[in-house]
């Protein structure tokens, strides 16, 4: 049964089951998110994607809230774009992010949300946080430093590899990814090595062993090509 | 019209952004048309003036010396601008609060890493002693512009300069003007 809803105005029809992230997809209207990628499951963790919807008293993530009928949405208005700045900048604040000596740098997704939401500075003091770097693995590398928590690599193990070597440790700004039962990740004995994680990562937090300031280039479409080619049998190549 | 005082003042930070600076090249003629330089370290001033119309900081604020210079420069300009990733983030020169505070940071510089004679310099007036935490220009006064960069590109700068000699605000949108590293 499809559903009717507007989008900033514009009238859409979208499937039932269908997101609202996903109706304005398909509808061309871009909607800003972090912690979502095509491929992988939605935990509407980010908050970027936060949307105001007519008769809702809060906030509604966008990849976790499905369309209804008659829905009344609005993705852009001055509210959501403080909103959105502000997120960004708590996650500059947070961790460690110096764009400068990053492997990610000119390739990530956080650095391109700053440009996004216009932050020319951040406006909250930053955290300073010692944080570790784990380069146990033969292959990969971890910097917590540069973690946005937003799970993507998480999901990425255990949805589409299936081992789920990789978790979450504690809570709120104390969480840390871990690997089997926080152990180095060189010694992680579910890890396959296969490095989808490191395609997943929208930063500089997991990357390549031996890639040094802006040689990181992560590959994450190619999750979404794993998936479909996997459950739907199309290769698109 | 007359021409603006600029200023341009080098705090902790490694001198890119100056070095940027100069990649205005022949811009730098059209610059000296318009500004008159009344402090900086390519010129031999040595305190800072009144009645500045326009200071670019760069670096971040890392040592006493910093301190209590960049309460002068409020004091004495119009506008501040951070000027690079070090005084708008606090960026590579911050990276010594991971270890700790000052003394901690000193102690590795000086001594864990050092197998002859190590010693921390202490003597009164001949380096400035750092203060415990590196924090970004705008974390001590209020700053009024921000060029992100680590340099900022010459381009960026220019737009910048361009705008505030013309009294108009920069506008600060998008990758080429924004984008941090």
């Amino acid at each position: 049964m499809p559903r009717t809803l507007t989008i900033n105005g514009q009238e859409i029809s979208a499937r039932s089951d269908q997101t609202i992230l996903e109706a304005a997809q398909d509808a061309n209207i871009r909607i800003p998110t972090l912690c979502h990628l095509d491929g992988l499951t939605d935990v509407g963790a980010c908050r970027m994607c936060l949307v105001e919807v007519a008769g809702a008293s809060k906030l509604l993530p966008a990849c976790t809230t499905r369309v209804q009928e008659g829905m009344q949405v609005q993705t852009d208005t001055e509210r959501l774009r403080a909103y959105r700045r502000q997120i960004i900048e708590l996650l500059f604040a947070e961790r460690n992010h110096i764009c400068a000596v990053c492997v990610a740098n000119g390739h990530c997704e956080l650095q391109n949300a700053g440009i996004a939401v216009g932050m020319d500075h951040v406006r909250y003091d930053y955290l300073f946080p010692k944080l570790g770097v784990d380069l146990s693995h033969e292959r990969f590398g971890m910097d917590h430093n540069r973690c946005i928590l937003c799970t993507r690599c998480v999901r990425a193990c255990d949805q589409l590899e299936g081992a789920h070597t990789i978790d979450v440790m504690g809570r709120g700004a104390h969480s840390l990814i871990v690997h089997d039962m926080n152990v180095p990740w060189g010694e992680a004995t579910t890890c396959t090595s296969c490095g989808k994680c490191v395609m997943a990562c929208p930063t500089g937090a997991l990357f390549k062993q031996g890639s040094t300031v802006a040689e990181m280039v992560h590959d994450a479409e190619k999750l979404a090509f794993l998936k479909a080619a996997r459950e739907r049998k199309v290769w698109n190549v | 019209m007359g021409k603006l005082r600029f200023a341009s003042v080098w705090m902790g930070g490694c001198s890119g952004c100056h070095m940027s600076f100069l990649d205005l090249d022949e811009w730098l003629f059209d610059l000296a048309e318009a500004v008159d330089v009344v402090y900086s370290p390519v010129a031999d001033v040595k305190t800072f003036p009144e009645k500045v119309d326009v200071t670019l900081v760069e670096g971040a604020i890392a040592n006493q010396d910093h301190l209590e210079l960049i309460h002068v420069i409020r004091k004495n300009s119009r506008l501040v601008v951070s000027f690079g990733d070090c005084a708008v983030t606090g960026n590579v020169t911050a990276m010594r609060n991971l270890i700790g505070e000052a003394e901690i940071v000193l102690d590795r510089a000086y001594k864990d890493a050092q197998l002859l004679r190590p010693q921390v310099p202490h003597d009164d007036g001949i380096v400035p002693p750092l203060i415990e935490r590196v924090v970004p220009v705008h974390a001590v006064i209020p700053v009024d512009l921000y060029i992100p960069g680590c340099p900022p590109p010459a381009k960026r700068i220019r737009a910048v300069l361009q705008a505030v000699i013309e009294g108009k605000s920069p506008e600060m949108i998008g990758r080429e003007m924004l984008k941090f590293g």
